[in-house]
Order: structure tokens, then C-alpha cells, then sequence
């Protein structure tokens, strides 16, 4: 008897032509830029091109050629036709999204069944859903006649970065912004490539535009003065930051920040599927998400039989080359997020906890971290209270119902929460009682356009998706012109 | 020691623990299915995959028309299921009506397949609608004609309407019957009992009251061996190994028609209860047409090219 | 001037996904705004709506399960499809109607971007009727919009095109399933849509088109116990007193409409389901 060893099955590169060097995009076409910086590929430390650290001239050109088009385009065309150039994109992006894929697991670190079944299948669909608003706005709830509200700023996250594109430019364009993103620094490719899908599909030059750079060139996007909205995606201390920079402005914003998610498991879960929901939940994407179910509550009678059978599932997680397409877990995404993974993850031994992970032959070169369940973990523990942003789950106990969202609510985010059990007024119960805004109940990290995502207290500000998304791009016809 | 020691024969025992079993969630147990489906198998994983498939199918015909003819025709290829070909293995077994087997038996052992064991259906194989007493004699009948494997079907009647101690002391009866002479196989008819709850509770009642293997379907119902299903069985077995240390097998029957559906049944094997169990004594495929296309898999493995089905035998 | 024959088309039913003509054998003549010969359509029978009507059944089980996604998409592709044919439909208007092409040319236009509008619903009626209800009491309750079933629709003789596509896409972007008594006068256009749907990704059966006598079938229509609803915007309006009597007898909801889009047109054909569940440990 001999193991059933997956011979290697890499999806291949060379669907994906990568340039040597990038500049931005602005006013429908490609810019040079200047302070080039290296983007490699997490997996192996390979440089795949050079891209520009936009500056202050850079933002200001981008932010005057998305005004140019909000005033004598895109704000006058009709939503119909708005909302068929956002057919078109969805369109293309589908008929591309082999290619996508492959740019994203190279650029990002995640493996290749992620990206093509998970990240672009769900990028398409949000623009196909807002192409839908773009003729329909009057149904948003924001009055019979509502309005765009300009210009808008908006800065994403390395985790998703095709999909958090997606979630800031649809309901933005949808109705009837232009904007100027800037994609996250070790994850612009992507970006770059929807670009090229922006000028196939025709869109209208100035109506989207792409900044590349650093923490400097988001912060020139927030403080320009020609910006009327900003939508950022990251940590919690930057997003403190741009509320504090924009509060004497009349700009608004929506903020998606961290979370500590609580994934609560009661006695009469289905454990093999609630198993497959805590892995799902933690080990997705290296556990760089955001609402990603760090903190394991499981009621102390089941304890055991869960750890354990949680054990044994995480030895099968195959931690490898993110083009493979049998690979489960990826690279960690920079050096810079790999050395604050190690570092929390010792505080939690330091602090007492019991720290495991299964049998892993991790790659040589790259960042890469085995996936990692710590026991004995009480809400004292910084590894229960700090982003880790990493493949480390907690696992803290309760013994009654109320207990278990006492220390679910016990954290100053409030972004998602899970909640397993076979009974229903439970689920609801539970559902009730915690302070998230998005739960989930016998299932774990499913996003859909239609679903409103966003949180409670430091976990951000607004919500993306669904009509409670497209409305913080609209204003009521009652509020007044543009910029006031 | 009886039942191993986990239940004592009584109706009450069995409810109780039955009770201790958790709750299959329909949606979660596909999409993990779903995700082992997307395993990607490739060149020498591959081929070993398909010679492993190979001799793990029971070629099986179960047909009111069958003849002797049409049984030993079945014999030589599972034997030899290439001709042109030596280094294909044999099947893992012929699967027949009671009344076949002898001619099964007798056949094979004159070809040179005295290793390919003959399983017969039992129990008034598909419905299972028929006494005790009939169910025992077509038990007996099948042991006393040569057949080494039995795959009996359990009561669905007597399951759905909740009476689970008649399923299991039905089970326990014929694994008496078949003390060392054959392993039982015990078929859950999967497509009749519908919810993965009932899947998983019938396993455990095999599996309690003395099954070898637990076996999906009788391929008269469909569906039948779809991946959540064998998903749900193989949990159930590796769990019940975990009380018991006893191994269990798995026998998937039913709709598993290519190469691909039966290299994913052997990944979520792979990936559920580990690669213990990962041979014929532990997993079988139910199939009849699955074998040729397997056969023409292999060939293009190591031709190269693409083959024809005029280059595999139809029996 | 070549002397070319053209090789001129038979139009028949749309029913199923198929092509067949009337079980009845019979034809009508339809000719253009001279009066000059166009095409001998299918003259359907009562036979044939019974017959669409067994499939629409069977096709809006599972296109009611299709994600509305997936439903949303498939609307946009058969935009895309009208699209790409839209000087074939522009020149059986142009014939029919006695307009110039460039003037027929603006109906089709219309027609795919009102196909686009009603795709982009598919995923957003739940914001529109779709809500939790709070209750004074310990329950989640919650009231969702559900596709009603099979639905037949008697299309307007105004706009042969336009009128056509607001009588069937706002009844199946939810999931329903349709068949459409085409104009009578000039079906020509709603003809010619059965390719378009064809080359679609559109299930067989969802959309089914019939084309005849208004007068001899619209009262089959009205007394079929196994249609949930009438789209009777077509209908003569001295005669829908007598459509909503025959109607009445498994209380069909019978609804005629105002030209133009409006989500009412999608939501007269759903049904509202509410369910309460209690909220407690």
C-alpha cells in the first residue's frame, strides 16, 4: 500500500504576459512613470516587473482627468448606456479570467483554485450586478433622483486585490463616479491588467484611473482636494488616519478595516462540515482576510472531538506552490507580513498557549508560514485580541450560550462572526445577539454582490455590496450640487 | 466482543446510540466534495490511479436477461480486461445474481482467475421487499454456489418509517449466515433514504450490526455513488474506526461512469479516511461501463494519442 | 442586379427549445404594410398552447432553482444575441410596419437596451419587496418574491418587437416560464426572437412562442387550470371582462400593462412568501 501522491499539475504561466515595467493609467491610457520599486512573486522571491511609486503630480493629473470625465461625460450619460460599458467589463473580464487567475496567484501568493474559482468569478459578478443599478438608481432607496457624488478616491488591500477592485470601481461607476484607484503596493498587476480590459471595453478615458505607489501615494489620493468620496480597504490604524485627515473636509468615506472574528461552535454542530467551516475560515487564503474566523469558540463539552478532528483535516492541507492546482494553502504575502505573523505567533507561546501544526515541508525560498491552531486561549492572550492576518487560529472554550457571545462581542471589531449549530432559533439567536455585521451560520467566508459586507466599531464605517453598498456612492437629489 | 461493545442488540441501545451522532449539513458536506472534485490528477499519479481503479471495480451484471453466455463473457473480461495488453490488472470482483454465481465461479476458476472472487446480491436484491426467510435462502444459496461476497440490500421500509432495530437484526442475521465463508457487503440504497442524516445513521447500523463494507447503492436508483454520499459513508467509517479501530470498507456502486468520476471517489478516499484505504480490500467501485473507458484512459497514457473504443473489447 | 433566388424562410412555433409546426396543419397569411405576401406562420391550436404549456411546467422547475445570477446572465446574452441580429429584425419591421429601416432600427435598439434592463433586475427585486419584518415578537420573519410558475402572455399589436420583449422578459428574468401569444398581425419579429432565444443560453421550454388567431385562443389561455398567470396587455378591452371570468375559475392573476418598463411588470407575476422562525436559545 502505497500513498496517493498528487503528481504535480501546474497551471501554466504563459497565458499571463507580464511587462518589465509599468507606469499608471490615467486618462485612458498608459503613463510612464518613475520610482520604480520590484513586485515579486511571494512563492519564490522572483521579480516579476517594476512598478512606479506614483507622487503628488501623478495623483493630481489622475484626479483632474476623472473630474474632466465626472463634468462632461460620464455624469450625463445616461444610466443605461453607463450601465452597459459595465456589461461590457464583466464581459471581458469573464472572457479573460483564465488569465486573471494566473497574474493574481504570481502576484499575490494565493493558490490557483482560489483565484479562479473564488476571487474572479466573484470580481465578474459584482460588475455584472452594478451594471444592473446603473439604469436603476431611482430603486436604491436614496429618492426618485439621486445623484453621484464625484469623484472618488479609493485605496486597496494586497489580500484580494482584483476583487476589492471590483467592490470599490462597479457600484462606483455604477453610479455615475469616476475614480482614481490606487491598487496595494505589492499587488498592482492585476490592476494594470483591467486597465487593458477598461480600454477594450471602450470606457470613456478619465472615468477610471489607476495610481500605483505606496502608503505615500494613498495618503496625496485622501488629502487631494478634487476628491469628493474616498472607499479604502485595509488596517484599522489607517483607516483611524484617514478619518482623522479628512474630518475638517466635506469628503465622505467608507472604511473596511480588520476584524478578530469569533467562529462559534455549540454541541450540536455537524462536525465534519463545521471541521471543513473552521479550516475554511482560517486557513482561506493564508487567513489574510479581513473577517477571517480567528478566534475559535467552541463549547467546552465538544472541545475535544473538535480540536482533534480539526487535527487531523489541517494535516491534509497541502501547502505548496501556488500555481499547483491541488495547492490548499499559498505564500504569505511579504516579508514584512510574514515577520509580523512569527512575531504575534511567539507571543502566544510566550503568553502560555499551546501552539501546533502539522507536518509540513515548507519551500525554501519565499514566505511561507505552516498553518497553526493554538489551545488554551483566553481572551487575555494578545492572539486572541490582535490581528494576526496569518494561518493561526485560536481556540477558546465557553459553557453557556450567553458566555460565548460575551466573548464573541469582546473585541473592539465587530466585522464578521460564525455561528455552528443544527438549531435554528440558536442561529438566529445568535445572530441577534452578536455585534457583526456580517454572520455566518453553518458555513463560513461566502461573499456575494447582493450581500452586504462591512462592520461594527473598528471594524469600519458602511457596508459594500447590495443597494446599502451602491448608496454610498449616491446623494439625494435634496443634498445639494456636487462638492459642497 | 459483540456489536463491538458499542451497542447490546436491543432496540434501546441502538436509539441511544444513534443519538450520539452528529448532524450531516447538506450544503457543507457538497461543497467539500466539490472542492476534493477539483483535485487535479495528472501523469503518474494518474496512472496509478487508473490501475488502482481497475482492480477495484466488481464488474457486475444484473440483468433479468442474463445467461451463462453473457456471465462467462463477463468472467474473461474481468480476468483479461485487455487482451492486448498483460500489465492491465485483473477486476477486484464479479458481482451476479445468486443463480449465476456457480457458472461464475466454475468459469473463472478454468481461465486462470481463481483470484477474482465472485460477489452475489442478496436479500431480494434491488427492493428488499420479500420475508426473512426468502432473504435468508438467497443468502444461503449464493454461499453454497461459491460466492465469497455478499452484498445485501438493508429494508429502506423499515428505515424510513423509523423502525431501525428490524435494518439492523436483518444485517445481523445474514452476517451470522455468512460467518468466515464471506465478507458482507451491506447496501444502504442511498437514493432511497435521500438526506445525508439518514445516510449516515444507516452506515452506523451496517456498520454496528457486523458489515464488512458498506456499500451505496443497488444502481437501480439513482442517484447513486455521488461524491457528497461516498463523502458522508467514508466519515462515517473513518469515524467508527476511531471508536473501534475496526476497518471498515466502502463500496461506491451507481453513476460512476469514466475515468474521472472514479479518480475522484479515490481522492475523497485519499483525503477522508487516508490511504489505508486505498485498496481493493477497503474500496470498490460497482460499475460495468467504467471499466472500458479506464482501459482507453490507460491506452492514451501510454500510446500518447487518443483511442477509439473499437480498440477495447464490450465484453 | 443578380439574379439570385433567395431562399425564403418558414416560420413555425417556438416550443421546447423545437421548432415544430401547428399539430393542426394550419397556416395564416401575413403580408406587409402594401398588402403584398410576407409569410404563412403557424396558425396555432389549442392542442399546441396544451402541449407548451406540459413543457413550460416542466422547464420552470429548474429554471426557478437557477441562481438569479445565472438567470441575469442569460437575459444579457440574449440581448447580446438580438444585438448581433438586429438588421434582420429592423428590416421585418421596416416590411411590416411600412417604416423606413433606419427608423425600424431604433425599435431594436430600444428592444436590447429594455432586454438589459430587465436582465439587471434578476438580482435586485429583493431589495425592492424583499424584506425582515419585525414583528412584535420573538421571531425572525422574513418575505421573499418567488416566481409564480407558468405564465401566458397575449402580446400587443403596437411595437411587434418592443411589445414582444415586454411581455415575455419581465415575466422570466424570475424565473418563470412564458408562452407568448405573438402579435397577430405582425409576428413576424416575434418569430425571428425564437432564434435568438435558440442561440441563447436560455433553457428549452422557458420561453415558448405561439403565433395565431388572438380571438380563438386568448379564451384557452384564460381557461387553462395549469396557467398561474395572464399577461393580457394584448387583449381587446371589450374582451377582458370575458378573459378574467374564464380566469377566474383557478383564480388566475390576470394583469394587462401600460407600454414601457416597469418593475411591476416583473413583480405582478411573482408571489410573496413569509416565514416566521423563532429567535431563542
Amino acid at each position: 500500500m502505497t500513498d496517493f501522491d498528487y503528481a504535480p499539475a501546474l497551471e501554466s504561466r504563459s497565458i499571463v504576459t507580464i511587462e518589465s515595467e509599468y507606469g499608471h493609467f490615467i486618462n485612458g491610457e498608459f503613463v510612464k512613470g518613475a520610482n520604480h520599486f520590484p513586485t515579486i512573486n511571494p512563492s519564490n522571491e522572483e521579480v516579476l516587473s517594476q512598478i512606479s511609486l506614483g507622487g503628488a503630480q501623478d495623483i493630481d493629473r489622475a484626479v483632474a482627468s476623472a473630474r474632466v470625465a465626472f463634468e462632461s461625460t460620464w455624469s450625463k450619460m445616461p444610466g443605461k448606456e453607463r450601465g452597459k460599458y459595465l456589461y461590457r467589463i464583466a464581459r471581458i473580464m469573464q472572457e479573460r479570467s483564465r488569465e486573471f487567475a494566473v497574474l493574481e496567484s504570481l502576484d499575490n501568493g494565493k493558490p490557483i483554485r482560489e483565484s479562479r474559482d473564488i476571487d474572479i468569478p466573484l470580481a465578474c459578478a459584482h460588475f455584472f450586478y452594478h451594471a444592473g443599478w446603473a439604469d436603476k438608481l431611482e430603486f436604491a432607496g436614496v429618492g426618485s433622483s439621486p445623484r453621484p457624488l464625484g469623484v472618488a478616491g479609493q485605496i486597496i488591500p494586497w489580500n484580494f486585490p482584483l476583487l476589492m477592485l471590483a467592490w470599490k470601481i462597479a457600484p462606483a461607476l455604477a453610479a455615475g463616479n469616476t475614480v482614481v484607484l490606487k491598487p496595494a503596493e505589492t499587488t498592482s498587476l492585476t490592476a494594470l491588467l483591467f486597465a487593458q480590459v477598461c480600454q477594450q471595453a471602450e470606457l470613456p478615458a478619465g472615468v477610471v484611473n489607476i495610481v500605483t505607489g505606496d502608503g505615500r501615494t494613498g495618503s496625496a489620493l485622501v488629502d487631494h482636494p478634487g476628491i469628493d468620496k474616498i472607499a479604502f480597504t485595509g488596517s484599522t490604524q489607517v483607516g483611524k488616519a484617514i478619518a482623522r485627515a479628512i474630518a475638517p473636509t466635506k469628503k465622505k468615506a467608507t472604511l473596511e478595516l480588520g476584524g478578530k472574528a469569533a467562529n462559534i461552535v455549540f454541541d450540536d454542530a455537524p462536525v465534519d462540515e463545521c471541521v471543513e467551516g473552521i479550516v475554511n475560515g482560517i486557513f482561506f487564503n493564508q487567513g489574510h482576510v479581513c473577517c477571517a474566523g480567528s478566534r475559535l469558540i467552541v463549547q467546552e463539552s465538544i472541545a475535544e472531538e473538535i480540536v482533534s478532528q480539526l487535527k487531523v483535516r489541517m494535516s491534509k492541507i497541502r501547502v505548496g506552490d501556488p500555481l499547483d492546482k491541488n495547492t490548499d494553502l499559498g505564500a504569505i504575502n511579504s516579508a514584512e507580513q510574514l515577520s509580523k505573523i512569527t512575531a504575534l505567533t511567539k507571543s502566544g507561546e510566550d503568553e502560555g498557549a499551546m501552539r501546533w501544526s502539522p507536518e509540513c515541508a515548507l519551500p525554501k525560498k519565499g514566505f511561507w508560514f505552516a498553518p497553526t491552531v493554538f489551545t488554551g486561549v483566553t481572551q487575555a492572550h494578545r492572539i486572541a485580541q490582535e490581528e494576526i492576518f496569518g494561518p493561526v487560529l485560536s481556540v477558546l472554550t465557553f459553557r453557556t450560550p450567553q458566555e460565548a457571545i460575551e466573548k464573541a462581542n469582546n473585541t473592539p471589531y465587530g466585522l464578521s462572526a460564525g455561528v455552528w449549530s443544527e438549531k435554528g432559533s440558536r442561529i438566529h439567536w445568535a445572530s441577534q445577539q452578536l455585534k457583526a455585521g456580517v454572520i455566518w451560520a453553518n458555513t463560513f467566508n461566502k461573499f456575494d454582490p447582493t450581500s452586504p459586507f462591512g462592520g461594527y466599531k473598528e471594524s469600519g464605517w458602511g457596508r459594500e455590496g447590495g443597494s446599502h453598498g451602491l448608496t454610498a456612492y449616491l446623494k439625494s437629489a435634496e443634498e445639494g450640487g456636487n462638492n459642497e | 466482543m459483540e456489536f463491538y461493545g458499542l451497542v447490546d442488540g436491543t432496540e434501546i441501545s441502538l436509539r441511544k446510540f444513534l443519538q450520539t451522532l452528529s448532524g450531516v449539513d447538506q450544503i457543507g458536506a457538497e461543497a467539500r466534495a466539490a472542492m476534493l472534485a477539483t483535485r487535479s490528477i495528472k501523469t503518474s499519479a494518474k496512472n496509478w490511479a487508473i490501475d488502482l481503479a481497475i482492480s477495484m471495480v466488481d464488474l457486475t451484471t444484473l440483468e433479468g436477461a442474463d445467461t451463462p453466455g453473457k456471465v462467462r463473457a463477463l468472467c474473461n473480461k474481468a480476468v483479461r480486461p485487455d487482451s492486448t495488453d498483460s500489465s492491465v490488472p485483473s477486476v477486484g470482483a464479479i458481482c451476479v445474481y445468486n443463480d449465476m454465481v456457480a457458472i461464475a465461479r466454475e468459469h473463472l476458476d478454468s481461465i486462470g482467475g481463481s483470484h477474482v472472487p465472485v460477489a452475489a446480491v442478496s436479500t431480494a436484491f434491488p427492493s428488499g421487499r420479500a420475508s426473512m426467510a426468502v432473504k435468508i435462502q438467497d443468502t444461503q444459496d449464493a454461499l453454497d454456489a461459491g460466492a465469497t461476497e455478499i452484498d445485501m440490500v438493508i429494508d429502506r421500509g423499515a428505515f424510513l418509517s423509523g423502525q431501525f432495530q428490524v435494518v439492523f437484526d436483518e444485517i445481523a442475521k445474514i452476517r451470522t449466515l455468512c460467518g468466515t465463508k464471506a465478507h458482507l457487503k451491506v447496501i444502504l440504497e442511498t437514493g432511497e433514504l435521500v438526506t445525508y442524516d439518514n445516510v449516515r445513521t444507516a452506515s452506523f447500523i451496517a456498520m454496528l450490526a457486523g458489515a464488512d463494507f458498506i456499500k451505496t447503492s443497488t444502481g437501480k436508483v439513482s442517484p447513486a455513488a455521488t461524491p457528497p454520499v461516498v463523502l458522508v459513508m467514508l466519515e462515517a467509517v473513518r469515524d467508527f474506526h476511531q471508536l473501534t479501530n475496526h476497518k471498515i470498507g466502502v463500496k461506491a456502486a451507481g453513476g460512476i461512469r469514466t475515468t474521472k468520476d472514479a479518480i475522484k471517489q479515490l481522492v475523497l478516499v485519499n483525503e477522508t479516511v487516508g490511504s489505508q484505504w486505498l485498496s481493493p480490500s477497503l474500496f470498490r467501485i460497482g460499475a460495468s461501463a467504467l471499466l472500458n473507458d479506464l482501459l482507453m484512459q490507460r491506452m492514451k497514457a501510454r500510446d500518447g494519442f487518443y483511442p477509439s473504443p473499437s480498440y477495447v473489447s464490450i465484453d | 442586379m443578380s439574379d439570385r433566388i433567395e431562399v425564403k424562410k418558414t416560420y413555425k412555433l417556438f416550443i421546447g427549445g423545437a421548432f415544430p409546426r401547428s399539430e393542426s396543419g394550419r397556416t395564416y397569411e401575413v403580408n406587409d404594410h402594401k398588402g403584398d405576401f410576407l409569410a404563412n406562420p403557424a396558425l396555432a391550436s389549442r392542442k399546441d398552447l396544451r402541449d407548451a404549456v406540459v413543457i413550460a411546467r416542466t422547464a420552470h422547475i429548474s429554471w426557478a432553482k437557477a441562481t438569479a445570477y445565472n438567470r441575469g446572465q442569460i437575459l444579457y446574452r440574449i440581448a447580446e444575441m438580438l444585438e448581433g441580429r438586429a438588421d434582420q429584425f429592423a428590416s421585418e419591421i421596416s416590411a411590416l410596419d411600412g417604416i423606413s429601416v433606419k427608423e425600424a432600427l431604433k425599435e431594436v435598439h430600444l428592444s436590447v437596451d429594455r432586454l438589459v434592463w430587465y436582465a439587471g433586475w434578476s438580482d435586485k427585486l429583493s431589495a425592492l419587496v424583499g424584506a425582515t419584518n419585525p414583528v412584535s415578537g420573538p421571531y425572525f420573519n422574513f418575505s421573499i418574491p418567488e416566481p409564480m410558475g407558468v405564465v401566458g402572455a397575449i402580446a400587443t399589436e403596437k411595437n411587434s418587437l418592443l411589445g414582444f420583449i415586454d411581455a415575455i422578459a419581465p415575466i422570466i428574468v424570475s424565473g418563470n416560464s412564458v408562452i407568448v401569444l405573438a402579435s397577430e398581425r405582425a409576428p413576424l419579429p416575434a418569430m425571428s426572437f425564437a432564434e435568438v432565444l435558440a442561440t441563447s443560453d436560455l433553457p428549452p421550454g422557458v420561453c415558448n412562442i405561439l403565433t395565431g388567431s388572438k380571438s380563438e385562443l386568448a379564451p384557452w389561455f384564460a381557461s387553462h387550470m395549469d396557467i398561474d398567470g395572464l399577461d393580457i396587455t394584448g387583449v381587446e378591452h371589450d374582451l377582458r371582462a370575458d378573459v378574467k371570468v374564464a380566469g377566474a375559475e383557478n383564480l388566475k392573476r390576470i394583469h394587462s400593462f401600460a407600454d414601457g418598463q416597469s418593475p411591476a411588470r416583473i413583480l405582478s407575476f411573482m408571489e410573496v412568501k413569509t416565514t416566521w422562525h423563532p429567535i431563542g436559545v
